[in-house]
């Protein structure tokens, strides 16, 4: 990736955005009184600002980056993430678990499976999240160094430990609530970073009816910028639905309706919308049990809307490669980069071809094969014929400019760059840089408290003061944050490291809605059955995992590394039927365990924690347009709208 | 009443869009440096929207303590 260069102009935004976060701690320093003031923002904070919060710590960079690869790698249908994969879990959640969680009292998901269940499926749970967190925020925070490496040619271990260093100033002494605070600003500067590129993107493009035109071209004739070999109907870039009714094979997603709406939609989905506490403890920082239930609804407005900042961008990169496929100089998807020690390899290898007269298809495989990419033929060609006049730096662009495989993470910073002048990339780039120091903060906090509520008060130290738990909450920041450092430089040095984690975590999240949603709406359901039903959902998952393989991918850490007994067209396709897979399998043990097994609780014990027992909120003292349900039924049929639209 | 989050938002995005627009308006002759911004003075626009926005941001925040003064 060719660095950019920032103005003074850019340094001072970034640097204002740095002085907003540490000046937010401060001032909220004063107010941290207790440890619910410190985990849990003493419960105080309006629901606007906590549902903003609660999209915004999804909205990681990450997800900035990967939402934009995949817009340009499958299009319109990657909107489904949005539409059909957080929508309608976030609206279940308000409607029907929030009054468990929040009148529960309890201060974690851990601590709520604790009171429903037993302190076995409670440490299972604690345990997995804490360690999932921290490598989520380190695989990030390894992402944002090596990023600011390539792009501002900054060093990696500075930036790393002074991205960390920030993070950690501002939660020490604002708690969750500086979290959340930072969270909101990072939702404005995402928001208001990424509209003008996106503007301007569209606007070069021609708007959006030849964007489609474009798109269409691409999808008939994808080989011609590079995103695959196999041809598709017209709409398959910019139908959400339409491709994918076809079969897995009409789109290149790879995904069938059923993996999508059942795996996708509902298994992944509510299992990470419902019942992962990085995004509910937003919602239980809510000042009251209204503002906690509105809390995923209010999120649920722009989570519809952000398509349009983070997929589109995506799209319009495919749709500007394909407008300037036969021109030399025009966009292209930014290629993979040659890594820096082949380039000997690859200046010997131009050399020599041009020096023995090799020429045609020989020629680029030679010089494919030192590179270890492949390689455009027509612009090799021109390489070598030139190749006596260039230097080795002239030869080394040229090539750089002719490998053919994309590398899509680069997608948006690609536009970034097109687009904005200094002044303006700064603005950009903190949106960046905000969004990856936000979703650091937002890990840090669900890890301090899951490790202070759940590990250490419940099996370490109980009944010590509440100071001494707000020192271990800070205790824990500290080394939360440290640990992080160290999954990042982990994840720098193996490369595979962040597939295995990321595995696991597919792992984890895949049965465990079904714990919640038998747990909540049967009051039959036992501690034992949870427990044993959740631990073999989850082995369930790494088996079938074990088993299938998705084509194209060697056996090994993609799957299969036991046998294949089912292949899938795409990973995706993998991911969601492996979810759907673990998901019921623990369905079914939890429901057979629990039935086999004494119910340990009596009624009176789960009442306000078991739907069927717990009296109904009065809702008499709200209009009828303020219900949750109502506002739900509303926020659905705008979706709806939108896909109808997007078809 | 904890810290009122429109305070921050407010004050930094003001700040950051009146530097911005600017920082455009004295850019204004550079045609070299918006050509990658398709001839629009992107810095000098996008500078006053953010400054609108700080602005509402303050105002809101500015309100709120009226009405948190007068309970």
């Amino acid at each position: 990736m060719q660095s950019v260069t920032l103005g003074w102009m850019d340094y001072s935004i970034m640097l204002i955005y740095v002085g907003a976060v540490l000046g937010i701690g401060q001032a909220l320093r004063k107010y941290m009184k207790s440890s619910s003031d410190f985990f849990l923002s003493g419960r105080s904070i309006p629901a606007w600002v906590t549902g903003l919060a609660f999209i915004s710590a999804n909205l990681g960079a990450l997800e900035l980056v990967g939402m934009a690869a995949s817009g340009a790698k499958y299009g319109m249908m990657t909107c489904h993430f949005y539409w059909i994969g957080a929508i309608l879990a976030m609206t279940f959640l308000s409607v029907f678990m929030m009054p468990f969680y929040y009148g529960s009292k309890a201060r974690s998901v851990p601590e709520y499976l604790n009171m429903r269940f037993d302190g076995r499926v409670r440490c299972l749970n604690s345990i997995t999240f804490a360690v999932m967190t921290v490598f989520a925020s380190g695989i990030s925070m390894n992402a944002l160094a090596k990023l600011l490496q390539s792009l501002l040619g900054w060093d990696y271990h500075l930036s790393l430990w002074i991205c960390s260093g920030v993070v950690l100033l501002y939660v020490l002494k604002g708690g969750l609530t500086s979290a959340i605070y930072t969270e909101v600003l990072q939702f404005f500067m995402i928001v208001l970073g990424f509209s003008p590129v996106v503007y301007l993107g569209l606007k070069e493009v021609g708007g959006w009816s030849v964007l489609k035109e474009k798109l269409a071209g691409v999808a008939t004739n994808p080989a011609s910028i590079g995103v695959g070999d196999k041809a598709f109907q017209p709409d398959a870039w910019t139908g959400a639905w339409s491709p994918m009714i076809q079969g897995a094979s009409a789109n290149p997603m790879g995904v069938d309706l059923f993996a999508m709406v059942f795996g996708l939609g509902f298994v992944l989905a509510f299992g990470y919308w419902c019942t992962n506490f990085l995004v509910v403890q937003r919602a239980m920082a809510a000042k009251d049990m209204s503002a906690a239930r509105r809390t995923p609804l209010i999120g649920a407005i722009p989570k519809m809307l952000i398509p349009a900042l983070v997929i589109l961008p995506g799209m319009i990169a495919a749709g500007l490669a394909f407008s300037n496929k036969d021109n030399k100089d025009g966009y292209r998807l930014p290629p993979k980069v040659i890594a820096e020690s082949a380039y000997v390899n690859v200046v010997a290898a131009v050399k020599h071809v041009a020096a023995t007269g090799v020429t045609g298809e020989t020629a680029v495989q030679q010089i494919a094969k030192a590179a270890g990419l492949k390689m455009m033929s027509g612009k090799v060609d021109e390489i070598i014929k030139a190749s006596p006049s260039l230097s080795d730096a002239e030869i080394k662009a040229r090539v750089q400019n002719a490998v053919a495989e994309n590398d899509y993470d680069g997608v948006i910073l690609s536009l970034i760059k097109r687009y904005c002048p200094t002044g303006l990339l700064g603005l950009a780039l903190t949106a960046l840089l905000a969004s990856f120091m936000s979703g650091m903060a937002g890990n840090v906090t669900a890890f301090n408290t899951i490790w202070t509520y759940d590990l250490y008060q419940a099996y370490l130290a109980k009944g010590k003061t509440d100071a001494h738990y707000m020192w271990m909450g800070r205790v824990a920041t500290v080394a939360g944050i440290l640990i992080s450092i160290g999954c990042a430089y982990f994840a720098a040095m193996y490369n595979n490291a962040m597939d295995v984690i990321q595995l696991v975590f597919g792992f984890v999240n895949a049965p465990l809605f079904a714990t919640f949603l038998l747990g909540m709406f049967w009051k039959r359901i036992t501690a034992t059955g949870a427990f044993w039903g959740l631990l073999l959902g989850t082995t369930t998952s790494a088996i079938f995992h074990a088993l299938t393989l998705a084509i194209g991918n060697a056996p090994g850490v993609k799957g299969g590394y036991l046998g294949v007994v089912q292949s899938f067209p795409s990973e995706m396709a993998q991911n969601f039927w492996l979810a759907s897979f673990a998901f019921l399998t623990c369905l079914v043990l939890t429901t057979v365990l629990s039935l086999a097994t004494k119910q340990n609780k009596t009624d009176a014990e789960l009442t306000g924690l078991v739907y069927s027992l717990t009296p109904r909120i009065p809702q008499a003292d709200e209009a009828w347009y303020m219900r949750p349900g109502v506002q739900a039924l509303a926020l659905l049929g705008v979706c709806l709208v939108l896909n109808i639209i997007f078809w | 009443m904890n810290l009122d989050i429109c305070w921050p938002i407010g004050i930094m995005f003001s700040l950051v869009g009146a530097m911005l627009a600017l920082f455009g308006f004295v850019t204004k002759a550079s045609e070299e440096m918006y050509k990658r911004s398709l001839d629009i003075n992107i810095n000098l626009w996008w500078g006053l929207v953010l400054l609108v926005f700080g602005g509402l941001m303050l105002l809101s925040a500015y309100m709120n303590a009226q009405k948190e003064k007068s309970k």
